[in-house]
């Protein structure tokens, strides 16, 4: 700690009365201006103790999900630029923030996960064990959102989930230590339903693609049980494991089902491939198609065939005439990065300021207490208004935007992919927090 | 319950699957016969013959050329490998083979993921085969149709240089006894570039092939290679009609197992692989013996 404190270039005098203040702090009890009062627990107070705190990141930089994950893991970097430097959109998130987190300069490290849970398991334990990392995120995949919910409530170290769309995730594998600011399979069913509904009619016959593992499954569910409230059947759902090579099989069935709309719940490449497919196999000539959870970067992937196309998303970049933080955003993001920021970006960066808005707010990295900040619901700002995290199953509470492919004629810049519909306020929408039996586990 | 139409429609999409899992598997299997490598490159080398198609593509627009350009720059990257690497590793033990061709894979799918990024990419069918055909018994992608008459062509080439030419005779011999045939005062190891050569240009060819099919990801190879392994294994490992035979039964398992419940697709593929390696160890049509 005194080499710390030399570093940030304290005198000797001011260091023997830093010194003194810290001893007579000690002597005190229970005296909360001090973090390091607090019992140890996971990371703390061993990795803020010096001058700076770690943070460690896992995206799919391989795989299926590898587009989607550098996205996302572009918002990560913005943000921590962003609180190291106080920036004027982090302090709109996250007032008290000036340069770092507490004061903290934030450090962070980066592995592959590679959209599987074992890989990000033991990436994380490796930023944990050995670089004391103080919290972990990660996602774009719901089955490594929901490994690292374990590991983070075992390890006690808080996880600031990344992209997940499964209801298990702050559902039925719900922990204490973990959180997720983007919506899931259920919300996002509540939010596409009525306006395919609305949009194709009462009575339709639906096919479904499906990937085979938590998010997919519980997306499909979601969708089927929404839709059967307007008289929707299911003729077929298409089973097909993450990164399939190749959708024939799946889409003769799909082609042979005599479905209406087709609903394709696939996500990153594997959504850009089947789409294309579909296409190929003239499925998308016979029924309608609908992305119930948008992946990023489709429109521009599969080459317009998004156009007319429905989907429910949890950002999309020309909300900024609505919302100034996203055109604050837009723009830090395009000047750095120079295209325009996709959701997997937003939620990083949003989910970002918000763990420092709620360090800052407990004045401790002492994970109850941050934990404790997160559970007060208080109304916080993000790039799509305000929003709260609930208490019981610790999910954000957020509208859901619900776009339109646009038509190639009126797209007014190459990144015009898409029109907002609808931006349909998360209260309606959500379920009870205990409707897939989340129990929270303990603090310490 | 199954509909017959659906079965038809599965039987010939099987057929399709298996063209190009047999076309790729041939390269493969040519390059192990003969050389005694087994090519964990094979599947980024099929990625690559992609990419340097779809570069091809960018600049010309003309498809034809992407496919030429394709095959001749992996055929090109496969001599290269084999003078500047692999021929190091001739003698050495397999799982050094094993090792050195696994990292090459993952330095080329890098190398393409730096250049390229992950998004994919597309490659547009020939104008001449774009849209869907009714066959009557159900509609097809056209393209998807022609891909098994260009399939069936390339691989009946390979019949023909490696059983109706001197090359091939040569390669055969040295599937049998390389060392008779080096002593009989041929130049073996010459051979062998040609080899891995040919071998290699099978993956780029139907890299570019199934260009249109798919869109291509710096990781598209890595399943592939799985499945071409499974299907070598059943052919039989170094048997060029065991290839083609593999190919087939592989594609149609994937296929109708997809019919009637699409996530067992690939616990079935495994499954007869190990059936076979149960029943015939040497696979369907391999070489007994070989060692």
């Amino acid at each position: 700690m005194t080499d710390d404190l030399i570093r940030r270039g304290l005198s000797r005098r001011g260091l023997l009365q830093t010194t003194a203040g810290l001893i007579g702090g000690s002597m005190l009890p229970a005296m909360p201006a001090f973090a390091e009062d607090k019992p140890a627990i996971g990371s703390f107070p061993t990795g803020v103790s010096g001058s700076t705190a770690f943070i460690g990141i896992s995206v799919p930089r391989t795989g299926t999900y590898a587009v989607q994950g550098e996205d996302e893991l572009k918002g990560y970097q913005l943000a921590i630029e962003h609180i190291n430097e106080g920036h004027e959109l982090m302090k709109k998130i996250s007032p008290k923030t000036s340069k770092g987190v507490l004061g903290k300069e934030l450090k962070f490290g980066v592995a592959d996960s590679a959209a599987k849970p074992n890989e990000a398991v033991q990436a994380q334990q490796r930023f944990i064990s050995e670089n004391k990392a103080i919290m972990i995120t990660g996602g774009t995949s719901s089955a490594v959102a929901v490994a690292l919910n374990k590991l983070a409530q075992r390890e006690h170290v808080l996880f600031v989930c990344g992209i997940s769309g499964s209801n298990d995730t702050t559902g039925k594998d719900c922990v204490r230590y973990g959180v997720r600011q983007n919506f899931f399979g259920q919300t996002a069913a509540a939010a596409i339903g009525p306006v395919m509904v609305r949009e194709f009619g009462k009575g339709k016959k639906a096919a479904y693609l499906t990937p085979d593992y938590t998010y997919g499954h519980t997306v499909t569910k979601s969708m089927q049980d929404f839709l059967a409230t307007a008289g929707w059947t299911t003729v077929t759902n298409q089973v097909a494991p993450l990164g399939a090579p190749d959708y024939s099989s799946y889409l003769l069935n799909v082609a042979n089902s005599g479905a209406d709309v087709l609903i394709n719940v696939n996500w990153g490449h594997d959504a850009v491939l089947s789409t294309q497919q579909a296409k190929q196999f003239g499925v998308l000539d016979k029924m309608k198609l609908v992305v119930p959870y948008q992946v990023p970067f489709i429109a521009r992937e599969t080459g317009g065939l998004m156009q007319g196309v429905y989907a429910a998303t949890d950002y999309w970049w020309t909300i900024e005439d609505k919302f100034p933080l996203a055109k604050m955003f837009n723009e830090a993001f395009e000047k750095k990065y120079g295209y325009k920021p996709e959701w997997g970006a937003e939620n990083a960066y949003v989910s970002f300021a918000h763990w420092a808005h709620m360090c800052e707010q407990a004045g401790s990295f002492n994970p109850p207490d941050v934990i404790k900040a997160y559970e007060k619901g208080e109304t916080i700002p993000s790039l799509v208004g305000d929003v709260h995290y609930r208490p019981e199953d610790h999910q954000c509470v957020r509208p859901v935007i619900i776009v339109k492919g646009k038509q190639q004629k009126d797209m007014k810049n190459k990144e015009d992919w898409y029109d907002v519909v609808e931006i349909v306020p998360g209260e309606g929408l959500m379920q009870k927090p205990d409707a897939f039996g989340c129990h929270l586990g303990d603090y310490t | 319950m199954i509909s017959w139409p659906n079965l038809v429609s599965q039987l010939f999409n099987g057929l399709a699957l298996g063209a190009l899992l047999a076309l790729i598997s041939s390269g493969l299997t040519i390059i192990y016969g003969t050389l005694g490598v087994l090519n964990l490159a094979h599947g980024a080398m099929f990625m690559i013959g992609g990419y340097a198609g779809f570069v091809t593509y960018q600049y010309t627009e003309s498809f034809i050329l992407a496919v030429i350009a394709g095959s001749l720059f992996v055929m090109l990257l496969g001599v290269v490998m084999e003078r500047v690497i692999i021929r190091h590793f001739y003698h050495r033990p397999h799982e050094d083979q094993l090792l050195v061709t696994f990292g090459l894979g993952i330095c080329f799918v890098e190398l393409v993921r730096l250049i390229f990024s992950s998004q994919s990419q597309l490659v547009p069918p020939p104008a001449l085969f774009q849209g869907i055909t009714n066959l009557g018994f159900m509609f097809y992608p056209t393209y998807r149709l022609a891909v098994v008459g260009i399939v069936a062509i390339a691989l009946g080439a390979l019949f023909i240089i490696l059983y109706r030419t001197r090359l091939g005779m040569i390669v055969r011999a040295g599937i049998e006894d390389s060392v008779m045939v080096d002593s009989l005062g041929i130049n073996v190891y010459r051979v062998f570039m040609i080899v891995f050569g040919i071998g290699a240009m099978a993956a780029g060819f139907a890299g570019i092939v199934n260009a249109p099919v798919v869109s291509l990801t710096p990781g598209i190879g890595d399943d592939i290679l799985v499945q071409t392994f499974v299907v070598v294994v059943i052919g039989g490992v170094g048997s060029f009609p065991g290839a083609i035979l593999g190919g087939l039964i592989a594609g149609e398992i994937i296929s109708v197992t997809s019919m009637f419940n699409p996530g067992y697709a690939y616990v079935m593929l495994f499954a007869a692989m190990t059936l076979v390696l149960v029943v015939r160890p040497h696979g369907l049509l391999g070489v007994q013996g070989r060692e």
